[in-house]
């Protein structure tokens, strides 16, 4: 078999000892179709998408972490629909770090930039039609007849006289057949699930207690880790007295390490609750020589001065002194302030790792699971494929589980290279993560606007003070040009309003906190920002709030067309406006038929409404 | 440490553990009970909630030794009885769960309203559930779902 083709078929044997068909996709041949990079084309070890099991249970690997958001659902859905499987039979694993799990745009294994459904929609299209037609092919062998004159039916191959064939019984024979260079897809209104109600796959396990998340785990002979973190970010341990500690009892190991800056002190129990209580006993003296210590105090002044001089351009569009030949009377001068934000997601964050000298396997509810892998491979000194990473259903994440850095990764790397052979569930506790940094960084706004005589803004200079998230980050040289991060100003330099004289820029103030992306990144702050002063316009202007930003739109069709889609698509958000952004950016870029199918409907408000619910039914897997 | 006679679910257990251990832990780590979920660890949240003596109690706060003969109600029991079964059912039938981590603690307190209050009203929902917090954005769904349990439970038993 030739591996270089696009795709490639395996048969081998499940852990249940039964037969198995496995197809794969090579998804860098959709790179070659957008503007990333391509990797180089590999061959994958024995893993799979779709699983047919001898008792009918088609088994389908989800490429992303399920946190949430319904992608365990939702993808199953997609490939199942092309597959003609039986729906009430189709079980979605989380699949581990691997290759041919990467996100087919970002070429990484990522949940970010909400791509799960856009990048991954016509791989698994694809994968599920592949899957069908070898079936039928061995259908047809069988049978003695052409493929065309076959039908699938819930998991059922039918034959033009009456014959019939499970997908289980086929399978194997499948497995020997080509994979189709290229296949036809449905025709959207012969979809049977997909934009169609369906429940949460996940929901029972959620409800009885018995679907296990990533702090859930339990390993034989599993050890339960905290560490004690610096009281600022960076500093060292430079005493620690832990003879209070080591008595508490299943307390077996306290040793210094390396944090991702400065170091800390990990205390290793056989259970949680010794662990936490053993730390509190530790007595360390730190060393706050080579830090700074932030002081939100300070910092807001800081900020405030920053914020009244122009910053790096991050837009540069008519007369910037057009807004200060305008009245006093005629302008709007507005500040606005957000604080550090923790993510908090309800599931406190963990990874469990055993190091066995030639290999390590981590157990992790990751967004980032290449990025997470390498650094539990670098911290181990092995190579990435010697380390088995399985991806844990997670308790919500909101970026949190996505961290350049793998912060949490490599602490428990660290401990479980200590403890070799040993596994060992590193957990940060509500308070560790609240007070452990990795926030939406401080921002501070100020907007000042131009009043015309017709109610809409004639200039509008935007100064926004932040951290940068991406600086020092392997995303730097991608979305940090001349200075501005455009994670930072995304949902104001590139608004969808028309206002003629607009200026924006950014100062991004180095402080010794360390932040990341909060979800929906920069829109957090600035569509506040933007929104509640075009609330502000409308009130002064005494018009109505919507028929205010309708007429203030850029008129092209697909401004206001997306306008209506994400307005109707967050009915308690009102009239929030959601931007062109990147997002929006990669799911035009990557394929999208929904996007399309959602655009060319959007001509009345009925016809989006019902648009945008197919769409949300989509990406959310049902309603 | 010390040996604690505990009745789960219906089921007696016993564990030799510190007195000061949360019955949480002592759910998830001895007994290896773990839809009960560790959240906050400061009563804050909601996750961790089961009931002791038919009250909904936020496990992460008791101490073991404070537990006594009382019998303890968990995630993994409460669809043994019709009110905890009509609660689950309708979590399904509504699609409540996002992520679900919260949702033992949700339904677990859903289901102590309900014994107490077959019709409950919007105010009463807000008011026993107020503590117990969803990430997601769950409620709108979780009231419905209540709701949906209630007019079940009613219908069939009372």
């Amino acid at each position: 078999m030739n591996l270089n083709r696009r795709g490639f078929l395996r048969v081998s044997f499940a852990a249940t000892g039964g037969l198995v068909v496995a197809l794969y996709l090579d998804p860098t041949s959709r790179a070659q179709e957008t503007a990333m990079p391509r990797q180089p084309a590999k061959v994958y070890p024995p893993d799979a998408f779709v699983n047919i099991r001898p008792d009918g249970k088609i088994a389908i690997q989800v490429n992303r972490l399920e946190f949430g958001q319904g992608v365990q659902t939702a993808l199953p859905m997609v490939l199942a629909d092309e597959m003609d499987a039986d729906w009430k039979n189709v079980i979605g694993e989380l699949a581990p770090a691997q290759d041919v799990y990467k996100d087919p745009l970002f070429g990484i294994q990522i949940v970010g930039g909400s791509g799960s459904i856009a990048h991954s929609y016509q791989q698994y299209r694809e994968l599920g039609a592949k899957t069908r037609a070898m079936l039928v092919a061995a259908a047809a062998d069988r049978w003695k007849t052409t493929p065309d004159k076959c039908r699938t039916e819930a998991s059922v191959v039918h034959g033009p006289n009456g014959q019939s064939a499970t997908y289980a019984e086929l399978a194997s024979e499948a497995a020997r057949k080509p994979v189709p260079a290229t296949v036809r897809l449905k025709n959207p209104s012969e979809f049977k699930l997909v934009g169609k109600r369906v429940k949460r796959l996940d929901s029972r396990p959620k409800c009885d207690g018995s679907l296990k998340f990533g702090l859930d785990l339990d390993l034989p002979g599993m050890k339960v880790a905290v560490v004690a973190h610096p009281p600022v970010f960076g500093a060292r341990v430079k005493n620690v007295n832990d003879a209070e500690a080591r008595r508490v009892d299943g307390v077996r190991d306290v040793f210094e390490i390396p944090l991702a800056k400065g170091t800390g002190v990990a205390v290793v129990a056989d259970k949680y609750w010794p662990a936490k209580q053993a730390r509190k006993l530790l007595n360390i003296e730190w060393d706050f020589s080579a830090v700074d210590r932030a002081d939100s105090t300070e910092l807001w002044t800081k900020y405030k001065q920053l914020a009244q001089t122009p910053g790096n351009v991050a837009l540069a569009r008519g007369d910037e002194s057009a807004l200060d030949k305008v009245a006093a009377a005629n302008r709007i001068v507005a500040e606005y302030e957000f604080p550090f934000l923790a993510h908090s997601p309800m599931e406190p964050l963990n990874t469990t790792v055993r190091f066995d000298g030639d290999r390590a396997e981590v157990w992790a509810g990751s967004q980032f699971q290449t990025v997470d892998q390498m650094a539990v491979a670098e911290v181990l000194g092995l190579k990435p494929e010697q380390v088995i990473f399985h991806t844990e259903m997670a308790g919500g994440g909101f970026g949190r589980r996505a961290v350049t850095d793998s912060h949490v990764q490599r602490e428990a790397a660290v401990i479980a290279k200590r403890l070799k052979g040993t596994p060992v569930k590193l957990v940060w506790s509500r308070e560790d993560d609240v007070q452990g940094g990795y926030y939406r960084p401080m921002h501070f706004h100020r907007v000042e606007i131009a009043v015309g005589t017709d109610g809409f803004p004639s200039a509008w200079r935007h100064v926004i003070v932040g951290q940068s998230l991406l600086a020092g980050t392997p995303f730097e040289s991608m979305l940090v040009k001349n200075g501005v991060d455009e994670t930072a100003t995304e949902g104001t330099a590139d608004t969808l309003y028309n206002i003629t004289n607009m200026h924006v820029s950014v100062h991004h103030p180095k402080v010794n906190v360390p932040v990341l992306w909060w979800r929906s990144v920069g829109h957090t702050h600035n569509a506040f920002v933007m929104e509640t002063l075009i609330d502000e316009l409308a009130a002064r202007a005494k018009m109505d709030a919507i028929a205010y930003r309708r007429k203030l739109l850029k008129p092209e069709p697909r401004s206001r067309c997306r306008h209506l889609i994400c307005s109707t698509n967050r009915p308690r958000a009102g009239a929030i406006v959601c931007q062109r952004d990147t997002h929006s950016e990669f799911r035009v870029m990557s394929l999208s038929e929904p996007v399309s199918l959602v655009q060319s409907t959007c001509r009345s408000k009925t016809s989006d409404q019902r648009s945008t619910a197919r769409r949300s039914q989509l990406i959310v897997g049902s309603q | 440490m010390a040996t604690f006679q505990l009745t789960v679910n219906g089921q007696r257990r016993e564990v030799n553990v510190d007195p000061s251990t949360p019955l949480l832990w002592v759910l998830r780590e001895d007994l290896k009970m773990t839809g009960t979920k560790f959240g906050c660890g400061i009563s804050a949240c909601g996750a961790c909630t089961v009931h002791v003596d038919g009250v909904a109690t936020r496990s992460c706060i008791v101490p073991i030794s404070h537990i006594g003969d009382r019998p303890v109600i968990t995630i993994e029991g409460i669809g043994n009885d019709a009110v905890g079964r009509a609660v689950q059912d309708a979590w399904v039938d509504q699609d409540v769960v996002q992520c679900g981590y919260c949702q033992s603690g949700q339904i677990m307190s859903a289901c102590a309203l309900l014994k107490s209050t077959s019709r409950p009203t919007d105010q009463n929902i807000e008011e026993s559930m107020g503590g117990n917090l969803c990430r997601c954005g769950t409620y709108p769904r979780i009231r419905a779902a209540i709701k949906s349990a209630a007019a079940q439970i009613n219908k069939g038993g009372a």
